[in-house]
């Protein structure tokens, strides 16, 4: 069935980022279920990480980065909610202020005077050596995209070979917690 | 996460044979894993399973031959065996049970289960599994059922661990019951029923994650009910929601109706929910609703919708739905609510309890109500209604189908007996929503969500089970009625006399209507062709078949299949080429109705952009 827009009015047609934290059993299928609700009702994914947080309880964390309107994100979070082994959804967005951060490994082929390009730049975007021979560093670094995609466009003309991401993580600032 | 591409229930154990061989709990005691499954359907309340057996499930059949506590009903397709226990749960208010085997067993259900989650029908269906070592070997008779049915069902389970086995089958009723009713499937390897292993009983202390609001916030309600009692053109917009609720639910919504003199419409899911034959009633709304139940719902000011989700057949074009209307939603499903409109109160909870909220609210309020205007919006509503959209001219030599749907009505009602409908898909199960009244709730089985051909005769038969005495009628089309006719065999084999009453029109009429009213009348492959003799067919399964074609042999006929005792199959001929109206066509708004063939203009709502809506 097609989408038809229910108002001309902007809250309806204006799109938002939203990184929604979910607390779900660790079971096998769960992502699947969580992948599936997004393709199957043509939500967007940015990004998705999971990995368990309390061993004991066997509670895994996912973190999602999507757009879309108000009132698809909302269907988002409904949806996700209403998935059986989901204990908590937390949209960060709304709850005040987070931090979101990201983990990526660079590997950059230089030699000679690029090489200590590289390495300046590195250092003024602390991002850290954590491999190194003749010909290439691999660069470890965190952040928040931006951070993240700055230095790779840096990176390129000093010979980026190769990026990977881990995808967003959150959490809020101050006292707030998540808890299931 | 450590998750395997198989889905299911989270396991400990690294080898899940050795924990068929262990006993954990020492309390617990120890059975197969087959018994340990119909323990807890037992448990679980369950008297009759829907199934068909195969290889990975034998073990849990000759569990079945050996205790006479749960009745198995061979169906003739799995596919029917889930539409049975729809019948069934629908009919009671019960969770149905079905039983398949692995591979084909298993993809012959998908259509049933996905009827079943679109309609909100708590349902347990038992798949087969090839035994755990197997799985993922391309095994014969694999599938991948918990990934096949992940998008179809409400939840669903694997179970590779004997231990954690009758905790799932607990669950998988809590699941199925509670919230948002829904189909759900738990995948046995067979392993896992021939090992042995602990039974547990249902748990008492609440779900860990899966715990549904029922009670609806005091403070919304208060607001809800500010907003009705200002109201003046007020409509109440029920639907399966309330059926969902229990029949105390539809008390509640003809009590706050009756109390408040509001007018109320049902969806095609609502029906039975307030009684069809009360002044208040404006009948059904949406594509085939009624005139003075779509004016209504455009023209009110203040809306509230119990149990009802604001369904594509419902709003038709959603920026000219209600578009003066203060809108109020009643479901216990959150995700339901601002999905297709947004309301102004949302009231999540169950519809019982919010209907309950509501009667207390409104009758502790002082707040007095637009009488003068109400009146008013009466006398505009009497007005529409005053149009007889339903009107038809029975004459000639040919039976009008809206006139053997209102004569079925009028005959049934003269039995006084208690009446359960069910019907295929198509312009038949339209009049029958149409022309057929129902006081109570349960007593109205179609497929609504999903639109499923070959629905209503196995839903029939489970609607039949349920209610041994009862007289349970499938009103058909010629087409659907092939998808499950089969299931004649089954009627026969446990002497379940349901009446199948077909409005044979040779066409698929409601394909043949869309294709004269949006496609210039070519008829692309919607005549029906080549039919069977439909009085042959019943007597081939030892049946009774009737065949009418005049209208004066209608009422006779009726009357005969009424009276008899067993399984009937009527072969009622009726006009070819009669359209279902009033019709919102796809794309249109509620004041744009087709109210009949006479009206000028023709299908003047049509829009390019109706045209690719279904
Ligand atoms: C399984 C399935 N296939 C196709 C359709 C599309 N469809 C909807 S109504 C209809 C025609 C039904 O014909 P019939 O049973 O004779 O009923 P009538 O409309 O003539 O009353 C078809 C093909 C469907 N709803 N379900
Ligand atoms: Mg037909």
């Amino acid at each position: 069935m097609p989408a038809v827009p229910t108002m001309s009015d902007n809250n309806e047609t204006k799109l938002r980022n939203a990184t929604i934290a979910v607390l779900v059993d660790n079971e096998p299928g769960i992502l699947a279920r969580v992948v599936g609700l997004f393709s199957g009702r043509g939500y967007n994914i940015e990004s998705l990480t999971v990995a368990p947080v309390d061993e004991d309880r066997a509670i895994s964390r996912i973190t999602i980065v999507t757009s879309g309107t108000e009132m698809v994100i909302e269907q988002i979070k409904a949806q996700l909610d209403r998935l059986v082994p989901v204990r908590k959804v937390c949209d960060l967005s709304l709850e005040g202020p987070h931090l979101a951060r990201e983990l990526m490994l660079i590997k950059v082929v230089c030699t000679g005077e690029q090489r200590a390009e590289a390495l300046r730049l590195a250092d003024a975007f602390r991002a850290r050596v954590i491999d190194a021979t003749t010909a290439s560093f691999v660069f470890e670094m965190t952040g928040n995209g931006d951070k993240l995609e700055a230095f790779t466009a840096l990176m390129r003309p000093l010979g980026l070979a190769e990026v990977v991401r881990t995808g967003v993580i959150g959490i809020a600032r101050g006292t707030y917690s998540l808890k299931a | 996460m450590r998750a395997s591409p198989d889905g299911g229930t989270h396991s400990e154990s690294q080898n899940p044979m050795s924990a068929t061989l262990q006993t954990t709990a020492a309390a617990a005691e120890t059975m197969s894993g087959a018994e340990i499954v119909l323990r807890a359907l037992k448990e679980q309340g369950v008297e009759v399973i829907f199934g068909y057996p195969g290889g990975a499930v034998l073990p849990l059949y000759d569990a079945l031959f050996q205790q006479n506590a749960i009745r198995h009903i061979l169906v003739r397709h799995e596919q029917a065996a889930v539409h049975a226990a729809e019948g069934y749960a629908r009919s009671t208010g019960k969770v149905g049970c079905v039983l398949v085997t692995s591979g084909p067993g298993a993809t012959n259900a998908v259509t049933g289960l996905l009827d079943a989650l679109m309609d909100s029908v708590p349902l347990v269906c038992l798949t087969g599994q090839v035994p755990t070592h197997l799985i993922g070997n391309d095994a014969f008779q694999e599938a991948d059922t918990t990934g096949i049915t992940r998008p179809v069902t409400k939840h669903n389970y694997l179970v590779k661990d004997i231990r954690k086995l009758a905790g799932v089958v607990h669950e998988a009723f809590y699941v199925a019951r509670s919230g948002r009713p829904g189909p759900v499937v738990i995948d046995l390897p067979k392993d896992v029923l021939i090992g042995q292993g602990p039974y547990h009983e249902a748990p008492t202390a609440p779900h860990r994650s899966y715990r549904p609001q029922r009670e609806p916030n005091a403070e919304l309600v208060a607001q809800a009910v500010k907003l009705l009692k200002g109201a003046k053109r007020p409509i109440v917009y029920a639907g399966g929601g309330v059926v969902n609720a229990g029949p105390e639910a539809s008390r509640l919504l003809t009590e706050f109706v009756r109390l408040t003199g509001f007018p109320c419409t049902n969806t095609l899911m609502g029906l039975g929910t307030y009684p069809s034959t009360d002044r208040q009633f404006l009948g059904m709304l949406g594509m085939h609703g009624t005139y003075e139940a779509n004016l209504a719902m455009h023209g009110c000011d203040v809306m509230l919708n119990v149990g009802a989700r604001f369904d594509d057949r419902v709003t038709g074009r959603l920026n000219a739905f209600a578009p003066t209307a203060k809108k109020i939603h009643v479901d216990i499903d959150q995700s339901s609510i601002n999905k297709n409109v947004p309301v102004d109160i949302a009231l999540v909870g169950d519809a019982g309890l919010t209907l309950k909220a509501l009667l207390e609210a409104w009758k502790a309020s002082e707040q007095p109500q637009h009488t003068g205007a109400l009146a008013d919006w009466w006398t505009q509503i009497e007005e529409w209604r005053g149009k007889d959209c339903l009107r038809y001219r029975q004459e000639g030599s040919i039976i009008k189908p809206q006139h053997a749907i209102q004569r079925l009505y009028d005959l049934t009602r003269e039995t006084g007996r208690d009446t359960f409908i069910t019907t295929e898909v198509g312009q038949h199960q339209m009049w029958a929503a149409q022309y057929f009244g129902f006081e109570k709730p349960n007593r109205w089985m179609t497929s609504g969500g999903l639109g499923t051909m070959g629905y209503g005769l196995p839903a029939g038969m489970g609607v039949q089970i349920a209610h041994p005495d009862a007289l349970v009628i499938d009103i058909a089309g010629e087409a659907s009625i092939l998808m499950n006719i089969q299931e004649m065999a089954t009627l026969a084999q446990y002497r379940l006399p349901v009446k199948v009453f077909i409005l044979n029109n040779e066409y698929m009429g409601m394909v043949r209507q869309w294709q004269e009213l949006l496609h210039g009348g070519r008829y692309s492959e919607s005549y029906s062709a080549a039919l069977p003799d439909f009085v042959k067919l019943a007597e081939s399964f030892h049946a009774r078949g009737l065949r009418v074609t005049r209208p004066e042999d209608l009422d006779a006929g009726i009357r005969e299949m009424l009276a008899h005792p067993g399984p009937v199959i009527m072969d009622c001929a009726v006009a070819k080429d009669e359209n279902c109206f009033p019709m919102i066509p796809s794309g249109a708004a509620h004041n744009e109705m087709i109210l009949g063939p006479d009206q000028e203009g023709g299908v003047k709502g049509v829009t390019d952009e109706g045209k690719v809506l279904v």
